[in-house]
């Protein structure tokens, strides 16, 4: 599904040259739930940034279904973002502006989808996070686990492919992470959505199908690879 | 997607009231003085009554004899000129001659009362489209027979004989009494060619017939029979000239005329006369100086909209991660601006609407009628747009190169 070959991210300025990732090899398969962990800093978000086409890398390559996407232009690769990927962030990003409907219609408002389609899916997708009673509410007015249900809404609209959490939890107590960790996984089983999550949480982590650990921008553990070496 | 375009430029606007102060006041400040002058442009020159058809129109009010020991003299063509050479011309529909207009005295109640007198021939009132509030024009017959006869405007006969109607009675101007057979709507003073207070036939003046001069103080009125002809008019107009220019040149000069529409007329004595048409060189300059003037407040359109837009910046990094491309991002922000300036153009128009009628009640131009018709309103528009457009872009485009990633730290909420 997702592929990334060699990945490298560095980082320079005039007089320093950081390492974000160094010599990454992933193949997440159509399905999984994958998790990766690691300490702050080690290069956890810049992976899903760049698995999500929100950055480049330095060298190396990202395949999405096989198909290579280093030569898209810029609106190929919106159009990829758009179609088959939803990504949930730890600070939500909600539009501020807009009613929690208008933000969970946003992917659709990228394709030619009518107004009342958009509006009919969007509504969807707030029914599967139990959002139904606040879709004329604006984000200021939402609690923490509600704004994040609201973000795991948008995200579901376009019915993407993959799913890529960064912390969607980080900024949840811990019965709120509860709630959104079960709407992931259920999303996982029940759909077939595959789901990559960055998260700090290890008995998160512990619930999903395949664990990567992450250290100074290297992948030091799979535990797929550890169960086949076993 | 626009209504979502729009709801959220409507929320930006709501969210920072200073910000949308400041960029409306200068935008319909801007809008507001660009309409007042493009209403005083369409005044001036656009299709009015009684020059309600325009292209159809020419005017000749000067002619430039230019003698071999370069010295010059411009002015009014005379009466000769026109009625010997223009009215030679064949392929117009109609042709009027019609002198300047002079200022004379009347009394009424001991109280002086100063008039703008202009003597016509009976085609002044078939070329031109009068507004008749009573009576008719003065006919073909009166004319010839020199009949005290006169069309007075509005305000005279308020001035002259109140509310009571006019027509059949005697008007005194200059110690002669005219018969008033006509009132016409007041023309504005700006619309030299028809303007006068009161017309009367211009055979009362015939002591300037005899005169052979080539310059006096007329002006003719063409009329083509439609407006493709009025190119046809003007080459038949300069080979007139040239075969005038042959019987002049044994005195020693050449002589310059020519036939031009209103905004002609006007660009040709406003660049100080030639031989070429001067109007699109006109146009370029007004356009110009509309663009400087608008110069300043874009740019500080353009500076507000880059901190407005650079608060959004996490928005921006949202809508590329859920597929926005670089494109979209820039139609977002484009018809966002717009939007604003469009609101910037209603308050501008309303502002306009105001400051128009102060100077139509203020008397600065006499029998000004000045107001915001269709045409004034549509390049009203069109100046939200290309406003809207310039100042919009530029903010537009440097937000939409932001990198995702970056944008999405910018905002986090």
């Amino acid at each position: 599904m997702i592929q990334l070959i060699d990945i490298e991210k560095v980082y320079r300025t005039k007089t320093i040259e950081t390492v974000a990732l160094h010599r990454v090899n992933l193949h997440v398969e159509r399905g999984e739930f994958v998790s990766i962990m690691g300490p702050s800093g080690c290069g956890k978000s810049t992976l899903l940034n760049i698995m999500g086409l929100l950055d480049e890398p330095t060298s190396g390559h990202v395949a999405i279904d096989g198909q290579p996407v280093k030569t898209h232009s810029d609106s190929k690769l919106a159009k990829l973002r758009n179609e088959k990927i939803g990504f949930v962030f730890q600070s939500y990003h909600l539009i501020y502006d807009l009613s929690v409907v208008d933000n969970v219609e946003l992917p659709l408002l990228y394709r030619n989808v009518s107004g009342s389609d958009r509006r009919k899916r969007a509504l969807e997708a707030l029914e599967k996070v139990g959002l139904s009673a606040r879709t004329k509410h604006f984000p200021n007015q939402l609690s923490g686990g509600q704004r994040q249900r609201v973000a795991i809404a948008r995200a579901l609209a376009g019915n993407p492919e993959i799913i890529l959490a960064d912390e969607p939890t980080g900024n949840l107590d811990s019965v709120m992470g509860e709630e959104i960790m079960d709407i992931l996984l259920r999303l996982n089983q029940e759909e077939g959505t595959t789901i990559v999550m960055v998260t700090h949480d290890e008995n998160m982590a512990l619930k999903t199908n395949r664990l990567i650990r992450f250290f100074d921008g290297q992948q030091v553990a799979d535990s797929r690879v550890l169960e086949a070496q076993i | 997607m626009l209504k979502n375009y729009l709801k959220i430029a409507w929320a930006v606007l709501q969210r920072r009231k200073f910000f949308t102060f400041i960029s409306l006041f200068g935008i319909s400040f801007t809008l507001m003085v660009l309409m007042v002058v493009t209403s005083l442009f369409d005044h001036v020159f656009g299709p009015q009554m009684p020059e309600r058809e325009s292209d159809r129109l020419l005017f000749v009010n000067n002619l430039r004899e230019q003698f071999k020991n370069d010295g010059m003299s411009s002015g009014p063509p005379s009466y000769y000129f026109l009625d010997r050479y223009v009215r030679s011309l064949k392929t117009p529909e109609n042709i009027s001659i019609n002198s300047i207009f002079t200022t004379v005295n009347s009394y009424v109640n001991n109280k002086k009362l100063t008039l703008d007198l202009k003597f016509t021939d009976e085609a002044f009132w078939e070329i031109l489209e009068f507004n008749f509030l009573e009576g008719r024009p003065f006919s073909a017959q009166e004319v010839a027979n020199a009949t005290r006869v006169a069309v007075i405007n509005q305000n005279t006969r308020k001035s002259y004989f109140g509310d009571k109607e006019a027509v059949g009675q005697y008007i005194e101007v200059d110690q002669v009494k005219y018969k008033v057979i006509g009132v016409v709507k007041d023309v504005p003073a700006l619309r030299l060619h028809s303007y006068a207070d009161l017309w009367v036939p211009i055979t009362l003046k015939s002591q300037d017939f005899k005169r052979t001069s080539l310059r006096g103080s007329y002006f003719a009125t063409i009329k083509a029979k439609k407006a493709s002809d009025v190119p046809k008019i003007k080459d038949e107009y300069g080979q007139m000239m040239q075969q005038l220019n042959k019987q002049v040149s044994k005195e020693d000069k050449e002589v310059h005329s020519y036939a031009d529409n209103i905004f002609g007329t006007f660009a040709r004595s406003f660049l100080g006369g030639g031989t070429k048409d001067k109007s699109t060189f006109l146009y370029m300059i007004l356009a110009g100086a509309a663009f400087l003037f608008m110069l300043l407040p874009t740019i500080n359109l353009v500076n507000i909209n880059i901190s407005r837009i650079m608060e959004r910046s996490s928005e921006i990094g949202v809508r590329k991660a859920f597929g926005a491309s670089s494109k979209t991002i820039i139609g977002q922000f484009v018809v966002e601006n717009i939007f604003l300036t469009l609101l910037g153009g209603m308050l501008g128009f309303l502002i306009s609407a105001g400051v128009l009628e102060i100077i139509n009640n203020s008397g600065i131009i006499a029998y000004a009628d000045l107001g915001l018709n269709l045409r004034v309103f549509a390049w009203g528009l069109l100046l939200c747009l290309v406003f809207g457009l310039v100042s919009g872009v530029y903010p537009a485009f440097k937000m939409s190169r932001l990198n995702a990633v970056e944008a999405l730290k910018g905002g986090s909420k």
